[in-house]
């Protein structure tokens, strides 16, 4: 019974984190028509960001929202300076992005080094609480609470205020909404923000639960990209629902059979691509 | 066929034959260290030539073209340091697993088109990292396989040194690049290339458009096992950087750096690519941010590639 609960526990716990990758990710993509190879670097840079914010200022929460607001500088100047120039041509972007995403980690590499860093949150977050004889870290229940959070304002962002519906509608069809005096350009500069923000929002997050070093930009991309392809691209439900999935599964696998665990993750994505090519919550 | 037919193709082949006679007979004079790299630049024009027969020729964006240079790589690496098999073996085990593999795979990438395509093929590219790196009984994980030595061919001393491989290397790309042709200028290329213009025209003149684009990719597996193969024998080392996102990516852009959808873009493409690495890094630590430029900038200013770029201009 223990092992089941902690389990199931440390797969929410990392849901939570992956929904916080992912969800970003599905963001730009639904809106943006941009396959985000640089949306790891805003992880990487987010996580270093935080590192070094905490051992300036030592408050978790200050560099927590500094960083996540540096990174969402950086993708909206990102996003005006080089991906408004090659709109609409998919392989461009594609190439763009990977141009950035290897700048971004031989600058971090030159900066940092090549040194693993772990960032280390508030005392508190070592410790853990005990409920019906379970103990829960307060770490993991702040990355679930965190990622529940911002789940909801963003749902509630997305569904009941005037700018999400607009972004609804870029999502179903940039040109129509263009037609309808929206600009599109300036939205599609705030989601890219946006999706940038969540990224280093998890990479802080994912820095005090994992540590963070060079080439991390690259081994969590999948995650990012499994969790939006599963849950559908431009669907915040849809990555929570695939965060959900995956984490769960990642986490069974790991410990059930760890050997093949990797297979636990991508499994389930075949299978819903062999049935649902456009995620399970997509739209074609 | 009608090759003969226009003068074009005639003059390309010339112009393939009298390159390819100076890379064949320049190399002795040459100092051995740009052997080395011209041998690493055949290997990659045959993985980045197979790549434009789907990004540039049937208006596939596969980003997972490394996936199968991988299978290619790992299975002459396994076969040949674990079981002894010889060069014929492990390159045709390479080969057939290769395009197996990428028949497998198709099935389900070809569900998708456009950005999701992309999507889907990048994930298939990342899935094959995941494999290499965590499948650690079968392929060492992150130690790799190491010491997979020079094929031994009876009669030709292949392990001798760099001039013996570099002409194994350069007989194969030779026989890669006239099958690479003849599939082009067949009716099945021709097929492809209106694939690419307008599915729709295709599927009304009745053509089977989802064949023609599974052959492709299992063509192109194919090819890229030819390579990967090659690239075991060549590097000594096979590891999970073999098949990791800066190797995928760089394919795609060896691809588009010379121009895809012409016949000799790629082959260029993937020479500037790997001579520009290996040379920047002799004189800087920074070469990744180079590569880095090279892909901005050829995103931002020369999406037809170089050969794209000389048109524009003529």
């Amino acid at each position: 019974m223990e092992f089941w609960v902690n389990q199931a526990f440390n797969g929410v716990s990392y849901a939570a984190l992956l929904f916080l990758l992912g969800g970003g990710l599905t963001l730009i993509f639904g809106v943006m028509k941009v396959v985000n190879i640089a949306h790891g670097s805003f992880y990487l840079v987010g996580g270093y960001l935080g590192v070094a914010l905490v051992a300036a200022t030592g408050n978790f929460y200050v560099a927590l929202l500094a960083s996540a607001l540096v990174v969402a500088l950086g993708g909206a100047v990102l996003e005006r300076v080089f991906l408004r120039a090659v709109e609409g041509d998919d392989l461009r972007q594609m190439l763009l992005t990977m141009g950035i995403a290897l700048f971004v980690q031989d600058a971090c590499l030159l900066v940092w080094g090549g040194d693993p860093f772990n960032l280390r949150g508030p005392a508190y977050f070592s410790q853990s609480v005990k409920v019906a004889g379970f103990t829960f870290p307060i770490l993991r229940l702040f990355m679930i609470g965190s990622a529940g959070v911002l789940f909801a304002v963003l749902w509630w962002f997305q569904e009941r205020t005037r700018a999400g519906a607009m972004v609804r509608a870029a999502v179903d069809n940039a040109e129509m909404t263009e037609a309808l005096g929206i600009n599109v350009p300036i939205l599609r500069m705030a989601v890219f923000a946006l999706g940038a923000l969540l990224a280093g929002f998890a990479g802080v997050v994912g820095s005090a639960f994992m540590g963070i070093y060079p080439g991390l930009d690259f081994e969590i991309l999948p995650y990012a990209f499994v969790v939006v392809i599963v849950g559908g691209m431009g669907s915040l439900g849809g990555a929570l629902a695939a965060a959900l999935v995956l984490g769960l599964l990642d986490n069974f696998g790991k410990a059930l059979f760890p050997e093949i665990s990797y297979f636990t993750l991508f499994a389930p994505m075949g299978i819903v691509l062999a049935f649902r090519p456009t995620g399970l919550f997509g739209r074609a | 066929m009608d090759v003969a037919a226009t003068g074009a193709p005639m003059r390309l082949v010339a112009g393939l034959g009298i390159v390819l006679a100076g890379i064949a007979v320049l190399p002795p004079v040459l100092p051995s260290y740009v052997v080395i790299l011209m041998t690493e630049g055949l290997i990659y024009a045959i993985a980045a030539a197979s790549l434009d027969l789907l990004l540039g020729f049937t208006g596939l964006p596969s980003l997972g073209h490394s996936a199968f240079f991988a299978v290619g790589a790992y299975t002459t690496a396994i076969l040949v340091t674990y079981h002894q098999a010889s060069f014929a073996v492990a390159l045709v085990a390479s080969i057939a697993l290769a395009a197996a593999v990428s028949g497998g795979l198709a099935i389900l990438v070809l569900r998708a088109t456009g950005i999701y395509f992309m999507m889907i093929t990048l994930a298939v590219a990342l899935c094959a990292w995941g494999l290499a790196y965590r499948w650690v009984s079968l392929t060492g994980g992150d130690t790799g396989i190491v010491g997979v030595p020079r094929p031994r061919v009876p009669g030709i001393g292949l392990a001798a040194g760099t001039l013996p491989f570099y002409y194994a290397v350069l007989a194969l790309f030779a026989i890669c690049l006239a099958l690479y042709l003849l599939l082009i200028w067949s009716p099945f290329g021709k097929t492809l290339v209106g694939i690419r213009d307008s599915e729709s025209r295709m599927r009304v003149l009745g053509y089977n458009v989802y064949l023609h684009k599974y052959l492709a990719l299992v063509i192109a597996g194919a090819f890229a096992g030819v390579a990967g193969s090659l690239y075991a024998y060549y590097n000594g080392f096979v590891g999970p950087n073999t098949v990791d996102l800066a190797h995928s990516m760089q394919f795609v852009l060896m691809v588009i750096v010379g121009g895809p959808g012409t016949l000799v873009g790629p082959l260029i493409g993937a020479f500037v690519i790997t001579f520009l690495e290996k040379m920047v890094s002799v004189f800087t630590e920074r070469w990744v941010m180079v590569l880095a430029a090279a892909y901005v900038v050829t995103a931002l200013w020369a999406p037809r590639g170089m050969l794209g770029l000389l048109r524009a201009t003529r």
